[in-house]
Formats: structure tokens, C-alpha cells, sequence
């Protein structure tokens, strides 16, 4: 039984599978199977009973996201898929392993997405930084091609697809899939009200899919092997493996497919072989730089979607960032507010003046002139820069690692106002 | 503000090339709408002339019937279109935070040594321009950076030494 759909052709020793060894692999399976006559509604009700959750970070439904987009005959001809292969949240390193590890993984469950909603044309919106995965993309794409499983008629189907590879010339807000299509649109890269819904106006205004690239790589498996194989995948509530990856010091930091559902401390253990000597653990980011700290006291907790939640931050890319006792909380946390403050697209206000203002109190408390009244500030953005307040997630997701840090590390923020120094500096 | 970094200034646009435009159709058959290539256009150029002035921006402009004035919003939008000219090799320097716990900043200090720049800076040989840049994606290897398209990880002070004179013109 295949136990890791995601990762079975991975090897970073040697090159990418090609699609010969792909194939016989049991790779493009799906698209034989929807050959012989599985339709779009059967895909997408495989999808939906499959549970599988959007890899990107927030975790929202696959199945019931497309269910939004207009099929039929009515339907809009033109649709699109895209692939948000923009990988930039800090501490983030998993989708690089997909596209340089195995292309063809993603190019069978782009077509797997792209026939679902009926789309003609999938692009991949890829990090401009990702030069391996470009080429080792393209190469594939163009095997995929030549041996018809792009193009007009896949297998008989009478379904056309081409995949258009689409290099970024950067920004961290592209993640966002709405200014992602802005960018690809060649517009600034600001994000787009909500409603409309891109599955309903997207790009160019046709109904549009932007799903992250694992959670496209998830679809042959499902189709290829089943629900029933996908569930039993899982220890835990949520269905399906993760990539979950780990930096900092550790003793062996990097990314491995795992089952949902596997406690913390499992992975950080066993898999990044605990933390190097002479250091304990303080804290970690669980899902990247736009998650709330969690602590020593959390390590039992099992990676689920909603187990996470109920600690109060959420599990979001899988990529954990430790921090240790010989590391500032504060200078960790002053780090994030730096990126998200140049981050900011710069079009609402909150977000565009409120994080330089957090940013600049943080080089106050590295410089040793922090105050009471700063940390005050600080608490404040906490509210003003929340959930609600602003046009996107950006700086609400930058509130995360910033409340969590003042509420768990507040001895430390406090140490640097009454010292007038960072006592981790030697 | 010096002169040269303000679109409007220029007058003349530059003719592009056979080849810039050549790639510049090809991206035409990839997008439904000619706004959309604007943004392609800039990074063919700038892959060509190694960044995009003022007299290329006015180029593109004409050639695809975009207003000067939204492809300068689009081109400073984006953090790799560069709009002044930069050394024969781009550092793109990660401190995002898995590199800064990883201690990137001593790197930093280290490459700011070497090489006598500090960010948006060209070496005086003109080798090097030194750039910040988002999280790379290779966390487990912290600290990482680009020279030109290729990924150098597990830095250290010795591994930059190394890196520099490979990539020197001298």
C-alpha cells in the first residue's frame, strides 16, 4: 500500500522521475481512469468525501471551493486553474520539494483540477527565486505534452489543457489569490474585494480555481487509489499525509510526509532529532511566520487542522519555526514585524502605516530605548491590525507571532525596556 | 531622488531588439490581454540589458500601447524588476527569520566586509549588487541566498569567500 502519495518518487540524490518512471510508478493513472469515463461531478464528489484541505495555509475544503464555480452548459467557456506555487511565507520550504522532487505529480493533479471545473488553460504561478523548479517544470511539461496528456483531446476525452508557466517578479502578497491574480493579470499585486469570489470572477474575470501545490499534488493519489486507501492514511481527524518541515536548531532540520494526526512531538523528536545540544526549547511558530507561538507545554497536541485551532493558532503550512533559550523571543518576533512591514502591498491603511510603526518600535527595543509606552503600542496594533480591520490577511496574520510573543514572552519584552539592552546579546 | 530613477524623465524610447521582441510575442500567444505582458516584457528586458531603464520602460510602453505611467506602478511594485542598474551578479540575500535564528547576520556583516556594500548597493567592481530578499524556501538549510539563479546554502563566513571569488570577474 502506498503510505506516501506525496513523496514516493522523491529522491533529492538523483534527478526527477521522467515520465517513463513516473508511469511506471502508477503515475497518470487518474487520467486513464477518467478516460474510461469518470466524469467532472464524480471527480469532484471523490473530492469532497476525500476531506482533503487546502495545503496553502488556510485550510479551507478543496471539494466544497470548487463546488462554487459555474458548470453546465450556461457556464462561461473560458475558465482557468491556477497553481499558487508562490512560496514565500517565512519558514516555508515544502513546495520546492514537490516541483524540484517529482513535476509530474503536479502536472497530473493540475489536469485532475483543470477537467473538474472544465478549465482549458492552468497556470502556475511560480516564484520567480524557484530556477530549479522552473526547469525541471518545463521539462516535464513538455513530456506531458508530447505524449498527449496536454493539449487538445486528452486521452480521447474530448477535454483540452495547456499549462502556461508563469515566473513572478516577487512580493509575498501574491500569495494572496486574489492579488496573485492581479499579478498575473500584470497589475499591481493588491488584493481584489471579496465577493466576487474568484470561482465566480477571476482571472479576467472567468471563474477561476487557485489551489497551493500541495494540495493539487494530493489529487492523483485520491483518484488513483481511492477515498477508503486516503482516510486510512490519517491517525487523527483530518484525512491525508502533510509535508511538515522544521528549522531552527534542531539537530536535523528538513521536511518529511507525514500522516495528519501525528503529535508534535513526534515529529519534532523523532524526525528533526530534537534540539541541538545545549539548547532547550522556548517556543514554535507551528505553520509558518503568520502563526501564533505555541510552547513546550504544547508538544503533545496532535497536527490536525482543529486541534491546533484550539490552542489558539493554527497548523497553516506545516513548516514549524523553533525558537530556542539562547535566541531573543523579542528579536524573533522583531524579525517577522520587519518582513510583514515591507511586505505590505500598501493599500489599506492599518497595514501600510500601522506595521512600520510596529517595525520601528522593534529597532527602538534592539537599540536598547524601548518603553512602556512602546510595548503599549504594541498591544494596541495587536487590536487595530486584527481580523476585521483590514483589506486582506496580511497584517492580521502578522498580529499572530506578534500577540502570542508579547503574552508569552512579556518577561523578555519587559527585561529590554528595564535594561535598556538585549540580555541575549554577548 | 536622483533623475534617473523617475520614469517621466525620459523622452526617447529605447528601440527593443529583435530578440526582446521576439520573446515579447511569444508571451502575447500565453496571455489574453496585452496588460498582462507588460509585466512579462520588463523581465524579458531586464533579463537582456541586465535592468530597466527609464528609455526601455517608455520602449515597452510604446510597443504594447500600456501608459508609461501604469507599467512604472507595476514595474517599482515588484521587487525584481529592477529600475537601476545593478552589478554583473545579483545577490538576493534571505533574512527572513528561520536564516536570522540560523545567524544570517553575521553573513551579512561578513559579505558587507568583503565586499564594502550594504543593501541596494553595487560593489565597485561591479560585481556584485546586494539585495535583501523574502524567505527562500530552504529553511533546513539556513542561512541560503541567491548569486544570479543559483541557491548557495549552509553558509559560512568561509563558504562566502569562496562564493565571491568563484563569481568575481576578476
Amino acid at each position: 500500500m502506498v503510505t506516501k502519495p506525496l513523496t514516493k518518487n522523491i529522491d533529492m540524490s538523483r534527478p526527477p522521475l521522467d515520465i517513463a518512471a513516473y508511469e511506471a510508478n502508477e503515475g497518470y493513472r487518474s487520467l486513464h481512469a477518467i478516460a474510461k469515463g469518470l466524469n467532472p461531478e464524480d471527480v469532484l464528489q471523490l473530492v469532497k468525501d476525500s476531506g482533503l484541505k487546502g495545503r496553502g495555509g488556510a485550510g479551507f475544503p478543496t471539494g466544497l471551493k470548487w463546488s462554487f464555480v459555474p458548470m453546465g452548459e450556461n457556464s462561461p467557456t473560458q475558465k482557468y486553474l491556477v497553481v499558487n506555487a508562490d512560496e514565500m511565507e517565512p519558514g516555508t520550504f515544502k513546495d520546492r520539494l514537490l516541483m524540484e522532487g517529482d513535476p509530474h505529480l503536479l502536472i497530473e493533479g493540475m489536469i485532475i483540477a483543470a477537467y473538474t471545473i472544465q478549465a482549458s488553460k492552468a497556470y502556475i504561478f511560480l516564484r520567480g527565486e524557484y530556477t530549479v523548479s522552473e526547469q525541471v517544470l518545463r521539462k516535464a511539461i513538455k513530456q506531458a505534452k508530447e505524449k498527449g496528456y496536454l493539449g487538445k483531446n486528452i486521452l480521447g476525452t474530448g477535454f483540452d489543457l495547456d499549462i502556461i508557466m508563469h515566473t513572478s517578479a516577487g512580493r509575498y502578497i501574491c500569495g494572496e489569490e486574489t492579488a496573485l491574480l492581479n499579478a498575473l493579470e500584470g497589475k499591481r499585486a493588491n488584493p481584489r474585494a471579496k465577493p466576487p469570489f474568484p470561482q465566480v470572477s477571476g482571472l479576467w474575470g472567468k471563474p477561476t480555481i487557485v489551489n497551493n501545490v500541495e494540495t493539487i499534488c494530493n489529487l492523483p493519489g485520491i483518484l488513483s487509489y481511492g477515498v477508503d486507501w486516503y482516510h486510512g492514511l490519517t491517525n487523527g481527524n483530518d484525512h491525508g499525509t502533510k509535508l511538515f518541515g522544521v528549522s531552527g536548531k534542531v539537530k536535523t532540520p528538513g521536511c518529511w510526509e507525514l500522516p495528519l494526526g501525528l503529535p508534535i512531538r513526534e515529529l519534532l523528536e523523532n524526525y528533526a532529532g530534537g534540539m541541538q545540544d545545549g539548547l532547550e526549547l522556548r517556543g514554535f511558530l507551528p505553520g509558518g511566520g503568520s502563526t501564533d507561538f505555541m510552547l513546550p507545554e504544547h508538544l503533545d497536541i496532535t497536527l490536525d487542522y482543529d486541534e491546533i485551532a484550539k490552542v489558539g493558532s493554527r497548523l497553516a503550512t506545516g513548516t514549524m519555526i523553533i525558537l530556542d533559550d539562547k535566541t531573543c523571543p523579542v528579536g524573533m518576533v522583531g524579525n517577522l514585524m520587519k518582513f510583514f512591514a515591507h511586505e505590505s502591498c500598501g493599500f489599506c491603511t492599518p497595514c501600510r502605516d500601522g506595521l512600520p510603526w510596529v517595525d520601528e518600535i522593534f529597532r527602538e527595543f534592539e537599540g536598547g530605548r524601548g518603553t512602556e509606552k512602546d510595548l503599549q503600542v504594541l498591544h494596541d496594533h495587536v487590536t487595530y491590525l486584527g481580523p476585521g480591520r483590514t483589506f486582506c490577511a496580511l497584517a492580521p496574520g502578522a498580529t499572530a507571532p506578534l500577540g502570542s510573543g508579547l503574552k508569552h514572552f512579556k518577561e523578555d519584552f519587559d527585561r529590554h525596556v528595564k535594561d535598556q539592552r538585549c540580555s541575549y546579546k554577548h | 531622488m536622483s533623475k534617473e530613477v523617475i520614469a517621466s524623465t525620459a523622452t526617447k524610447p529605447r528601440k527593443l531588439s529583435a530578440e526582446e521582441i521576439a520573446e515579447i510575442e511569444h508571451e502575447m500567444t500565453l496571455y489574453p490581454d496585452k496588460k498582462a505582458v507588460g509585466l512579462e516584457a520588463l523581465k524579458i528586458v531586464q533579463k537582456h540589458q541586465g535592468w530597466v531603464s527609464d528609455e526601455s520602460l517608455l520602449g515597452i510602453s510604446k510597443y504594447l500601447e500600456i501608459p508609461a505611467a501604469d507599467l512604472e506602478g507595476v514595474a517599482t511594485f515588484f521587487n525584481l524588476v529592477y529600475r537601476q542598474p545593478v552589478g554583473k551578479n545579483v545577490i538576493l540575500f534571505c533574512d527572513s527569520v528561520s536564516c536570522w535564528i540560523m545567524g544570517c547576520e553575521n553573513i551579512k556583516a561578513h559579505i558587507k566586509d568583503k565586499l564594502d556594500i550594504d543593501y541596494g548597493e553595487t560593489s565597485k567592481d561591479g560585481d556584485f549588487t546586494l539585495i535583501p530578499v523574502p524567505c527562500l524556501g530552504d529553511c533546513d538549510r539556513a542561512p541560503v541566498m541567491m548569486v544570479g539563479p543559483d541557491l548557495h546554502r549552509n553558509l559560512t563566513p568561509e563558504k562566502i569567500n569562496t562564493i565571491i571569488s568563484d563569481y568575481s570577474s576578476k
